[in-house]
């Protein structure tokens, strides 16, 4: 092993001189603290180390110790309701070793040595397999079953299995790969900077569904796509990040704190294993990895934050699952860049971030994807990846925005003026954009209903037709309208209100099925053009305005998932309300 | 035995460079001797080879190249803490400055701190009341939170943050309790005007203040909040107490962040200040929390003044991104004499679901804030419109919602400097203010809430109003 001198220590840039015989990107451990490191440039016999702990008290003439081996995550079961830091090193494990603050130099393995899991083979001595294939299964949540499968780059002939108990460093299998007899363990090591093979890229083509309603009926991001939410603070990333984590229709979920709030990640793990996933009704931390980096642990370990959480994510979806990746905030991980690249004193770009910004965000949204697996089963995987970022002062200009909004497909844009009139979800609905909406409309339409997605458009016509006419009436004032414009200021605050308004801290509201989404925007959408028809009929707008049933509409949001025909019911009552004014009419003109 | 060095090379603003050094740490405390006999000390910011990049803290004015003397003490900056400091004044880096005898310390502890793990940490819950209605009613404080106040230079924020300070308590408890002040760069005048409030109040026995004012060295101030937080963190996670962190004002503290930054010609990022500032900022404010299983919290206001009364500069932004919400006083509701001056729009806490509701203030808080907030938003627009169209262009709901701002402006968020609402109090006059409105305008209020809470005050001011009419 190559042991180096440090000559150099500056912040988290220490650089050592002897290094001959390390890689980039290889690990070392720094002085006799064995502080983790990475190698981010080498000249010659000097190596330049991100260090992922705190430097105090590390000084010039110390030894590096060079491990020859790339930052990697170990992947196996153990991974389901843990909570890793930057490197993968288990907080809850740190926490007992070291008490209630992360003390440095701790070195633990991602995965319990000690814990046993039951393996279940599914291939048998003798059977043929390639690269991805599935050898068995390991229940490990009772969400979650593992599939074990054969690492890339080995292939050949089975000629031994195991059924039982073991842990992850012990062999279940033996494959002889032409000479060579490879033990398969329950675990495998994946460099966290190299993308995991896949057999062939597809596109997306089903909706990941949120049940937030601006995002599914608006908005929809497809499983395998990529999407930001950029936003001022106080807007709501975090919010949407959370109902995200919550509700989304993935098998796995992978929640990277990167670089934010210690409090949040207690509020996930406080909340989270009393919260039930709507389909199976078991806690939803049987689903969900949490890396937390928070904003006051080292700023290096940040930067790996993002890399440890997608390798974890790709490793769920090689298994034929869907996976869905929530970042917060890519921003602290570009700025963690920022500092590293500052201290190595590169020639800056933008805003002082590195020249290689947007490449580095680039390379990290394409990870995302449906793919055709690796394994001749020919499953599917899919892993969605929704990154915040938070632009200083909100300004989309920032070149981290702009880097992340090359790559994504969809932009789910926050403003700040929403947030202070309290309507969240705080998405403008007037700048974000998906361009998933195309290929999902037959989705929609097979698993919805046929018109779900002219609906959506009238209603979206309707928002646009409102923010032109809200210039004229701050100009002229409202008595200037015609009474057709008027109806539609009327129905179009109803979509904001009554729709897109969703309270994520209520019961009922913080989740809406497809199909209830379906049936609110029909009934507001009906409403619409029945009082439309009223209008012709010469009703006036103040009448059509102060209908009882507009308060129903206002509250049907609330309506609970299996009580969906009560909402029906108001399209019912609508009819007959305008209905009977008519009759008032031409009675009274009688 | 320490060794002492002679080998001063550069000196330039606050940095000084170190040659022909031997075995130094980064991050090491050093301690200059000037030739007049004077002692100033630092910390190593760099150390490449032999030669070390030392930040001087207590300026470097008198120190020359030739017979100035530096040691390297090999620890890092400590502070003596003890119960004893509570009701006791220090400087900027924690050595007494109110005449009476140095701390025996009950432990010496490195200031920088650790990051608190994050499974380790307890969710903040615990409502405060502070007695002000923008705060309680709509912007809800609890226990381990960090709440900034975004203020403007002439805005009142000192006299705010005293008020929060004299009136916090938790509901139905009596805790140990303790506030530690941290003063960076603020003048004589506005130091005295806390110590007095906190003499006045008898306050000063439960509090540890920590004075960097604005004639003292400016860099000394990097050093202040840390400094601040260990005392705190001494008080709260080893002695139990429920500790208010005030720290005062930050954007010096930025300045002098910045001024290092500018001496080691370091890339800037925007405004001139370090691209770190965020880290930087964060590994303060972040020290604030619950820790499982501890019985003490530490709940943090930090104020700073946003230049030109810009919540996108710099400092406030960042600022916003790592603590958990805002409080932004306005220079035109001042101007209005609206005082305390909360701007509530933009205004937010963000724990406050957690720390209201059933059993901790009323279970109709959460749809009362939020009906309160969107009829305020929406007579701020009927206002913005009526300035355009005049107030007789505006429909009868806009008018309403135009008298309601006023209203609110005039009775919820204005209240004297000495009054203390309680809870039951504040949302009350909620519902009364709300009480103007037709039952439909309530879309963000449960139904059953409507029933208990809206009818009840709505029938006693129309009651009021008949009976006035009667009259």
């Amino acid at each position: 092993m190559v042991e180096g001198k440090i000559v150099r220590v500056s912040g988290p840039l220490v650089v050592a001189e002897g290094m001959l015989g390390t890689k980039m990107y290889d690990v070392v451990n720094v002085s006799e603290k064995k502080l983790m490191g990475e190698i981010i440039e080498l000249k010659n016999d000097l190596a330049s180390i991100q260090v992922y702990e705190d430097t105090e008290g590390v000084g010039p003439g110390e030894p590096v110790y060079g491990t020859g081996a790339p930052l990697s995550v170990e992947l196996g079961p153990g991974l389901i309701e843990s909570i890793f830091d930057g490197t993968q090193r288990p907080l809850n494990i740190i926490k007992e070793m070291a008490g209630d603050y992360i003390m440095r130099g701790i070195s633990i393995p991602g995965l319990s040595r000690k814990r046993k899991w039951k393996f279940k083979p599914t291939v048998k001595k003798g059977d043929t397999v390639v690269s991805g294939d599935i050898i068995g299964t390991v229940k490990e949540t009772t969400l979650v079953t593992v599939k074990i499968t054969v690492p890339p780059g080995i292939n050949g002939k089975i000629i031994a299995i195991k059924e039982g108990e073991f842990t992850v460093e012990e062999t279940v299998a033996t494959i002889k790969d032409g000479k060579e007899e490879k033990g398969i363990k329950l675990s495998q090591v994946w460099p966290v900077r190299i993308p995991r093979p896949f057999a062939k890229k597809l596109s997306p083509l089903e909706a990941l569904v949120t049940g937030q309603r601006v995002l599914d009926t608006f908005f929809p991001i497809g499983k395998g796509g990529t999407a930001c939410v950029p936003g001022p603070f106080g807007s709501g990333k975090t919010v949407i990040q959370h109902q995200l984590a919550k509700w989304a229709d993935a098998e796995i979920i992978v929640y990277i704190g990167c670089g934010e709030r210690g409090n949040e990640m207690t509020d996930v793990l406080l909340e989270f294993p009393e919260l039930k996933d709507p389909g199976s009704g078991e806690p939803l931390m049987k689903r969900t990895v949490l890396i937390a980096n928070t904003s006051n642990m080292p700023v290096a370990a940040r930067e790996a934050s993002v890399y440890t959480g997608i390798t974890i994510a790709e490793y769920f979806r090689d298994m034929g699952m869907s996976v869905a990746l929530m970042a917060d905030s890519t921003s602290r991980w570009a700025e963690a860049m920022r500092e590293i690249s500052g201290r190595l004193e590169e020639m800056p770009g933008e805003e002082g971030y590195p020249a290689y910004l947007g490449a580095r965000i680039a390379s990290f949204y394409e990870r995302a994807g449906r793919v055709k697996c690796l394994g001749s089963d020919d499953r599917e995987g899919m892993l969605s990846v929704i990154g915040a970022v938070s632009p200083p002062g909100g300004d989309l200009s920032d070149p981290v925005v702009q880097a992340t909004l090359r790559v994504v497909k969809v932009f789910w844009s926050l403003e700040d003026k929403l947030a202070a009139m309290r309507h969240f979800p705080a998405i403008s609905w007037l700048n974000s954009y998906s361009l998933y909406a195309d290929s999902l409309e037959n989705y929609f339409k097979d698993t919805v209903e046929s018109d779900f997605v002219k609906n959506q458009r009238t209603a979206m016509m309707l928002l646009q037709n409102e923010a032109e006419l809200q210039e004229i009436v701050r100009l002229v004032g409202v008595d200037a309208l015609s009474e057709n414009d008027q109806l539609t200021l009327e129905v179009s605050r109803s979509i904001r209100e009554d729709f897109l308004h969703q309270n994520a801290f209520h019961d009922v509201d913080t989740y809406t099925s497809l199909k209830k989404q379906y049936t609110l925007l029909k009934v507001i959408l009906y409403f619409y053009e029945r009082a439309k028809q009223s209008l012709d009929e010469g009703i006036p707008i103040s009448m059509i305005k102060s209908l009882k049933v507009r308060d129903r509409i206002a509250r049907a949001k609330y309506i609970p998932e299996n009580e969906i025909a009560k909402i029906e019911e108001i399209m019912k009552d609508t009819n007959e309300e305008l209905a009977s004014i008519s009759r008032e009419k031409i009675k009274s003109e009688v | 035995m320490f060794k002492d060095y002679l080998t001063i090379t550069d000196i330039s603003g606050p940095l000084l460079i170190v040659d022909q050094v031997n075995d130094i740490k980064f991050g090491e405390l050093v301690e200059i001797f000037l030739p007049n006999g004077n002692k100033r000390r630092g910390q190593v910011l760099e150390v490449n080879r032999n030669t070390a990049l030392i930040q001087v803290l207590e300026g470097t004015s008198g120190i020359d190249v030739d017979k100035s003397k530096v040691r390297f003490l090999g620890r890092e900056i400590e502070l003596s803490v003890s119960m004893d400091m509570l009701g006791r004044v220090f400087g900027g880096l924690g050595a007494p400055i109110d005449g009476g005898p140095s701390i025996i310390p009950d432990e010496r502890v490195d200031i920088s701190g650790a990051p608190i793990n994050p499974t380790a940490r307890n969710y903040p819950n615990e409502f405060i009341q502070t007695g002000i209605s923008t705060i309680d009613g709509l912007n809800p404080l609890v226990r381990g939170q960090k709440l900034p106040l975004f203020s403007g230079s002439g805005l009142p924020h000192n006299r705010f943050a005293a008020q929060i300070a004299r009136q916090s308590k938790v509901l139905g408890k009596e805790e140990d309790f303790a506030v530690v002040f941290g003063a960076m760069g603020i003048t004589f005048e506005e130091a005295q005007f806390f110590i007095d409030d906190f003499k006045r109040t008898g306050a000063i026995e439960r509090a540890v203040l920590f004075l960097n004012l604005a004639n003292d060295p400016a860099i000394e101030r990097i050093a202040t909040p840390r400094v601040v937080f260990t005392a705190a963190e001494y008080l709260a996670f080893k002695m139990d107490m429920h500790v208010l962190v005030i720290l005062t004002d930050m954007t010096n503290y930025c300045e002098a962040l910045r001024e290092v930054s500018a001496a080691r010609k370091e890339i800037p990022g925007r405004r001139g200040y370090p691209g770190y500032l965020y880290t930087d900022l964060s590994t303060i404010y972040e020290r604030a929390g619950r820790i499982k299983g501890k019985k003490g919290s530490i709940t943090l206001i930090p104020i700073l003044s946003m230049p030109e009364d810009d919540k996108t500069h710099p400092i406030p932004d960042l600022t916003g991104y790592i603590t958990e919400g805002q409080i932004i006083l306005s220079r035109p509701l001042h101007k209005k004499k609206v005082s305390p001056p909360v701007d509530v729009l933009p205004s937010l806490s963000r724990l406050k679901d957690k720390g209201i509701g059933k059993g901790k203030t009323r279970e109709d808080h959460a749809d009362l804030l939020n009906q309160l907030y969107a009829a305020y938003a929406k007579g701020k627009e009927a206002q913005e419109l009526a300035v355009i169209l005049g107030e007789a262009s505006l429909s009868e709901i806009d008018k309403v919602y135009f008298g309601f701002a006023e209203t609110f402006e005039r009775e919820y968020v204005s209240q004297d400097e000495y009054e203390n609402r309680s809870i039951e109090e504040t949302l009350d006059l909620g519902w009364k203010l709300l009480s103007v409105f037709p039952k439909e305008e309530m879309k963000r209020v449960r139904e059953e809430y409507i029933e208990k809470y809206f009818k009840k005050f709505k029938k006693e001011t129309t009651e009021s109003i008949t009976n006035s009419k009667l009259q």
